[in-house]
C-alpha cells in the first residue's frame, strides 16, 4: 500500500512559480529541394507609427522553419503591399514568388488589435485566403502562428500544427548537482515556462487529450512517483507511488485512465491501466521480461509497448481486454523501443539500433511495416509527432549536450532547436 | 514526531507558495484502492528505532562510513547491456552480506542505473534488473528481504557526465545506500 503520503507534504517546496526559460532558436539542418517560394509581406498598422508586433515576421519564421516553404527575404521586396488591391503581381512573379501573403494589424483599443490577411496565389491572382480576427497584446504571437497555420494549411492541405505547444525536461548544473525541469513552451521555443522543478529526476512527460494536463514520473522523494499536474492551476495530485518502479504514463483517449509501468517484488516490470478516478488497478502483460514504455491506439483498444521477452527490446502491441496475446510488430535489428502512434494512426515512430547508433525510425502500419530510419544521430531517442503528423520531434545529442531535434514524417527536413544552457530531454507534443 | 515534521513542511510550503505570484494548489492523492502484488511490505517495518544511533551503538563502522575496507566500497559496475554481477565485485557483496545479516536492523536501499544510450524508459528496466541482481546475491548470503528495497533511477542520475566508455563505464552501476 501507499505508505510515502507524509513527503506529499513537502512538495510545495517544488511547486513552481511560473516564469520564463532560456528559449529556443531553431536552426533547419536539412531543407527540403521543392521548398515552395513564399513572400510574407511585413503588415500595415494603419494610424499607428510603428507596428505592435511583427506578424508578418513570426508568419515567414514559421513557414521557412517547416522547411517546406522557402520565404523571401524583405530587403529583396520591392514594394510592400497591405491589400491584395496594391499588390503588382507581375513584379513578385518576376521574383519568382508562387504565393503572396499581405495584410494589417489595426488597433481597435490600446489593448486589441485587428488583424487582417490575404494569401494569393501569385501565378493566377486568385485570392485563396480572406480573413480577419481580433487578438489581445499578449495573444498577437499566438494570433501569427494562426495565420501560419492557416496558410500552410490551405497551400498544403496538412492541417498547420504552429500554435501548439511542446513539453521537455531540461537538467542543468553538473553531476552530482543537478537541477531537473518540466518545462512548457511554444511549438517554436518561444514562451518556456517551468511548470515544475526537482533536484531529483523528472522524466517521461505526457499531455492529457485535452492538453490541459501533464502526466510524469518524478524521484523527488528518490523513489519514483507519477503525477498528473493541471497546467492552469498547477495543482498536481500524485496518482502512482506504489513499491517499485512507477513509470512510462500514456494517457488513454478519453483522458480517464493512465497506461503505466509498475514491477513486482522481484523487480518484474510489467504494463498496467490505472483508472484515475477509481484508482482501480488493471493488468495487461505478464511476462518475466522487461514490459514498458505503452502508448494507446485512439479506439483504446491496443495498448503498444517495448518488450525484451524475446531477448533485446522489440514493439508489441495488446489487446486491453485481457487474455489478449501480444503480437510482435518489429523484427529488423536487436533494438526497437518507445512506440509512438501517428495521429492517423498510419504510422509508428520509435527507437532503433543501426550502426551502433540509437535513431528514429518509422514503420508502415498499414502496408508491410516497412521500416525507415529518419536519422543519423549516435543518439536520437523520445520521438513525439506533431499533432498534424508532419514532423516528430526528438532528442539527440550535439557535442556532450542534449538538444531538441525536428524531422519531417517522411524524414526530408530535418532542423535543430538550439537552447541556450541546460541539457534538454524527452520533448512531449501537445494536442491541437 | 513525523507527524509535526510534516506539518513543519507544509507550513514552509505553504509560506514559499505564498510568494508565488498564483497560487498553486496541493492536493492529496486518492488513497489506493488496490495495488500490485507484492507491494504491501514497503513502510510496514517503520519500526521507529533511529538508524544512526543503532549503528553507533554497535561500536564499529557497520555502514562503511569510515572509508576503508570492502565495506567502504559499495558500488557494484556492470558490462554493457548485462546486469550479471562481476567476479570482482563478489568480495564486496559479501562483506556487506555479512554485515546485514549480523545487523538485523540495517537496512540497504539498492539503487539500480545504467549509462545514457538507448530509451530513458527501456533504461529504467536495465536499472531495475541490475539493483535486482544485487538484491538476490545478497538474499543468497542470507540477508532478510526485509532489509533490502530496490529502485532504479535508470539513465537519469549518472555519476559521470560525457558521451564516452568511460563515462559509461562508471554509470552502469548500483550503488548500495544504508538507509533509516
Amino acid at each position: 500500500m501507499n505508505k510515502r503520503f507524509p513527503s506529499l507534504l513537502a512538495i510545495g517546496f517544488l511547486l513552481f512559480c511560473s516564469r520564463t526559460w532560456a528559449q529556443l532558436v531553431v536552426e533547419i539542418t536539412k531543407g527540403q529541394a521543392e521548398a515552395i517560394p513564399i513572400a510574407i509581406v511585413p503588415f500595415g498598422s494603419p494610424g499607428a507609427a510603428t507596428a505592435p508586433f511583427d506578424v508578418a515576421q513570426l508568419v515567414s519564421s514559421d513557414l521557412a522553419h517547416s522547411g517546406r516553404f522557402n520565404t523571401t527575404d524583405r530587403k529583396d521586396m520591392v514594394e510592400q503591399p497591405h491589400t491584395g488591391a496594391a499588390i503588382s503581381f507581375d513584379d513578385w512573379r518576376r521574383l519568382n514568388n508562387d504565393y503572396i501573403v499581405v495584410g494589417q494589424v489595426q488597433s481597435v483599443d490600446p489593448d486589441h488589435f485587428n488583424i487582417s490577411f490575404e494569401l494569393y496565389n501569385v501565378l493566377t491572382r486568385q485570392r485563396m485566403l480572406d480573413y480577419q480576427f481580433t487578438a489581445n497584446k499578449p495573444g498577437l504571437r499566438l494570433a501569427s502562428h494562426q495565420v501560419a497555420d492557416m496558410v500552410f494549411q490551405k497551400i498544403l492541405g496538412i492541417r498547420g500544427a504552429f500554435a501548439t505547444r511542446i513539453a521537455y525536461i531540461s537538467v542543468l548544473g553538473t553531476v552530482p548537482h543537478r537541477q531537473y525541469r518540466l518545462i512548457v513552451a511554444d511549438a517554436d521555443g518561444e514562451n518556456p515556462h517551468v511548470v515544475m522543478q526537482s533536484n531529483e529526476p523528472l522524466m517521461s512527460p505526457a499531455w492529457s487529450p485535452d492538453g490541459q494536463s501533464l502526466a510524469y514520473v518524478s524521484f523527488e522523494e528518490r523513489l519514483p512517483s507519477v503525477y498528473v499536474q493541471f497546467l492552469p492551476t498547477g495543482e498536481r495530485r500524485r496518482v502512482s507511488a506504489r513499491a517499485g518502479v512507477n513509470q512510462a504514463p500514456a494517457w488513454s483517449p478519453d483522458g480517464k485512465k493512465l497506461a503505466l509501468t509498475l514491477s513486482t517484488r522481484d523487480g518484474n516490470l510489467d504494463v498496467y491501466v490505472l483508472d484515475l478516478a477509481t484508482q482501480a488497478l488493471t493488468r495487461i502483460t505478464d511476462d518475466p521480461g522487461i514490459d514498458t514504455e505503452p502508448q494507446w491506439s485512439k479506439d483504446g483498444q491496443t495498448i503498444y509497448f517495448t518488450s525484451d521477452r524475446a531477448g533485446g527490446p522489440q514493439i508489441y502491441r495488446v489487446g486491453t481486454r485481457s487474455g489478449d496475446k501480444p503480437q510482435r510488430l518489429t523484427f529488423q535489428g536487436s533494438y526497437n523501443a518507445r512506440p509512438r502512434l501517428s495521429p492517423d494512426e498510419s504510422q509508428l515512430a520509435f527507437v532503433t539500433q543501426e550502426d551502433g547508433g540509437y535513431r528514429i525510425a518509422t514503420m508502415d502500419l498499414h502496408g508491410r511495416g516497412e521500416v525507415q530510419v529518419l536519422t543519423k544521430g549516435r543518439s536520437d531517442v523520445s520521438p513525439s509527432y506533431a499533432p498534424n503528423g508532419a514532423e516528430i520531434i526528438y532528442a539527440t545529442r550535439d557535442r556532450g549536450r542534449g538538444v531538441l531535434a525536428l524531422v519531417s514524417a517522411d524524414g526530408r527536413v530535418q532542423e535543430r532547436l538550439v537552447s541556450s544552457e541546460g541539457e534538454l530531454q524527452e520533448p512531449a507534443w501537445a494536442p491541437f | 514526531m513525523k507527524r509535526i515534521a510534516s506539518i513543519a513542511l507544509l507550513i514552509a510550503g505553504a509560506v514559499l507558495l505564498a510568494g508565488c505570484p498564483k497560487k498553486n494548489n496541493v492536493t492529496e492523492p486518492p488513497t489506493a484502492g488496490s495495488h500490485v502484488s507484492g507491494s504491501s511490505e514497503e513502510g510496514a517495518s517503520t519500526s521507529g528505532s533511529a538508524l544512526g544511533g543503532d549503528a553507533a551503538s554497535q561500536g564499529g563502522d557497520v555502514t562503511g562510513a569510515n572509508g576503508v575496507g570492502p565495506l567502504a566500497r559499495k558500488v557494484i559496475y556492470f558490462d554493457f547491456d548485462k546486469s550479471e554481477i562481476k567476479p570482482e565485485f563478489a568480495e564486496i557483496i559479501s562483506a556487506h552480506a555479512r554485515n546485514l545479516t549480523s545487523h538485523p536492523n540495517l537496512k540497504m536501499k539498492l539503487e539500480g542505473n545504467t549509462d545514457n544510450r538507448g530509451t530513458r524508459e527501456y533504461n529504467i528496466g536495465l536499472g531495475e534488473r541490475r539493483a535486482q541482481a544485487v538484491r538476490r546475491a545478497l538474499m543468497l548470503q542470507g540477508v532478510a528481504e526485509s532489509q533490502l528495497t530496490t529502485v532504479s533511477f535508470g539513465s537519469e542520475r549518472p555519476a559521470a557526465e560525457g558521451d564516452d566508455e568511460a563515462a559509461w563505464a562508471q554509470n552502469r552501476r548500483v550503488e548500495m545506500v544504508y538507509v533509516p
